[in-house]
């Protein structure tokens, strides 16, 4: 009896321990009156950072609590929760999930109960490839993601103008960085929330990128700053910004990176040559940008191969 | 044995600079993987070996898609190569693929299925007897033989199965430079429901019908898999034909 105890008192001073290290330490960061984000590192996803390396945000509207992106995991989601708490404790009125990606969904499960809504092609991939986008992060992270289950958004969204909890929001339907990729502009505010379509310091992602379609959303996104109400673009990575600077860096790199691909491709490259190339001095000292080009490479060198190599026959 | 090895081994260092010749080593895998006894057991089968620097396996320290790891063997350092075999120490299916480059250089590129963290080699036979071996570390984590190719998704793959394309670079820092592309799901066998169902063979001639090289294909090679070969110098169109275990033949001149 007293070993079993005594166990039981190890395990609950371990978890106790645990609860403490696994504290993303998250606090919103103000965008614009009622308009916050929390902010997440530069970084790759590790051990250290949980995954807090993504950008979520929420809107304070009068009718309750607008949540964009819920972030890698239910510990995030559940932080992110105490931690709107505090700025205010209204009611949650609707979850949004910009994209398919695991690291803006993981967190949906610590808004269970709340209407969680997403593009449909959005709720399609977290459907169908949720599972394994978990089982990935559980192998970069580790134990943040314990307890996390995907949860599939149940409201489908339209793009257009629309009303949520008495705010207008404009809900901006794009491809590029995935097959659906949502931007939401707050009309009160004029803060655009991009999602992954924008990064801002940080080297882009593109494991389901189409760089014809990114670059097309780009120039749709970047008329919107060009609108005289519009004042803050929250990035799906990166530091919050008042201009359009973060679009006009992720098309430099989309480019720069669409171009290399098809000029080594053309010149005869095999793929390790292609790897072994050195970034351009441009981007050479943007964060993750070498295992970002690596990855990219392995993304979208194939297409560029085969445009190189002709027709099949 | 050991005798014969060891002249094999002075005779090599004789004709290396001193910082190669240290380099090599009959014994002790510089790799120090569990499984390499095993390997030159049955690959090997009791032949001459040494390990050489000059034989290069150049392939990413980690793969960032298992399915597709691109892997360039480059024994050009070495005369009178005869035949190269590629493995894999740790992959279910070890033999990833076997070249003879008969004219063309020792010299191929393409990419692999690694299931786990495995050193990834070159075994290379000179007209000596002596094979000579190389190899890297290739981190990964997994999935790439028991994951479902992206054919399986593809209503129309049946239709695209063996189509060829190709180029060849005659002008450049790759002059001589010959890329192959099949459309091929190189099914391994490991994903339940789905038989074996890959390339075996493929044979590049030049226009004169001579052999530039011979490759024969095991299941670890990628899904529609692109190989990069060196014939030297240009000269007139290459041909290409193969088949794969089901007796699907392809054909296509590649245009110089």
């Amino acid at each position: 009896m007293m070993k079993w105890l005594a166990g039981l008192f190890g395990l609950l001073v371990a978890a106790s321990l645990h609860a403490a290290e696994f504290d993303y330490a998250l606090k919103p960061e103000r965008v614009a009156d009622g308009v916050y984000a929390f902010v997440g590192r530069s970084e790759d996803f590790t051990p250290a950072n949980g995954g807090n390396i993504v950008n979520t945000g929420f809107i304070v509207a009068p009718g309750g609590l607008i949540v964009i992106d819920s972030g890698p995991s239910l510990r995030y989601g559940q932080q992110m929760r105490q931690a709107m708490a505090v700025v205010g404790g209204q009611p949650l009125a609707l979850v949004i999930n910009t994209h398919h990606h695991p690291d803006h969904f993981l967190g949906n499960q610590a808004f269970a109960g709340a209407s969680i809504a997403a593009l449909p092609a959005t709720m399609q991939g977290i459907a169908t490839e949720g599972n394994a986008f978990a089982e990935n992060l559980f192998r970069l992270t580790g134990d943040w993601m314990k307890g996390t289950e995907v949860v599939v958004p149940t409201r489908s969204l339209v793009a257009g103008p629309v009303e949520i909890a008495g705010r207008r929001l404009r809900l901006i339907a794009l491809d590029g960085h995935t097959g659906a990729d949502l931007a939401i502009y707050d009309e009160a505010s004029g803060v655009l929330f991009a999602g992954d379509l924008v990064f801002n310091g940080r080297a882009p992602t593109t494991p389901h990128a189409d760089v014809a379609h990114w670059l097309a959303a780009l120039d749709k996104l970047e008329s919107i700053t060009r609108e005289s109400g519009f004042s803050a673009l929250v990035p799906g990575h990166g530091a919050i910004a008042r201009d359009a600077a973060p679009i006009r860096q992720t098309r430099a790199w989309l480019n720069w990176l669409q171009g290399a691909m098809r000029q080594a491709a053309r010149e005869g490259l095999d793929m390790n040559e292609v790897l072994a190339r050195p970034l351009p001095a441009e981007f050479a000292g943007l964060p993750v940008a070498p295992s970002e080009y690596r990855r990219s490479v392995g993304h979208l060198f194939p297409a560029a191969e085969q445009e190189a190599l002709g027709a099949a026959r | 044995m050991k005798f014969h090895m060891t002249i094999a081994a002075i005779a090599l260092a004789a004709l290396m600079p001193p910082g190669e010749a240290a380099a090599l080593q009959e014994s002790g895998d510089p790799l120090a993987s569990a499984r390499w006894g095993e390997m030159e057991k049955t690959l090997l089968a009791g032949a001459p070996m040494l390990f050489d620097p000059r034989v290069k396996v150049v392939a990413p320290s980690t793969a960032e898609n298992p399915m597709q790891v691109p892997v360039t063997v480059d024994a050009t350092g070495l005369a009178s190569v005869v035949e190269v075999i590629v493995f894999a120490d740790f992959n279910p299916i070890v033999q990833v693929l076997r070249f003879f480059p008969d004219t063309a250089l020792a010299y191929l590129g393409f990419r692999v299925k690694l299931q786990q963290s495995t050193p990834v080699r070159a075994a290379v036979r000179t007209a000596d007897g002596v094979w000579h071996v190389g190899g890297t570390w290739v981190n990964t984590v997994g999935g790439g033989c028991t994951a479902p190719t992206g054919t399986a998704g593809n209503k129309d793959w049946q239709q695209r199965l063996n189509m060829v394309s190709g180029r060849q670079w005659s002008e450049g820092p790759n002059a001589g430079r010959v890329r192959l592309r099949i459309e091929h799901p190189m099914d391994t066998g490991l994903v339940a429901g789905t038989p074996a169902f890959h390339l075996e063979e493929l044979d590049f001639r030049d226009a004169a019908g001579r052999h530039l090289m011979r490759v024969q294909t095991f299941e670890p090679v990628s899904e529609n898999p692109v190989f990069t070969l060196n014939r030297g110098a240009n000269d007139g169109a290459v041909e290409a034909s193969g088949r794969d275990n089901n007796g699907n033949a392809f054909k296509a001149r590649i245009a110089p």
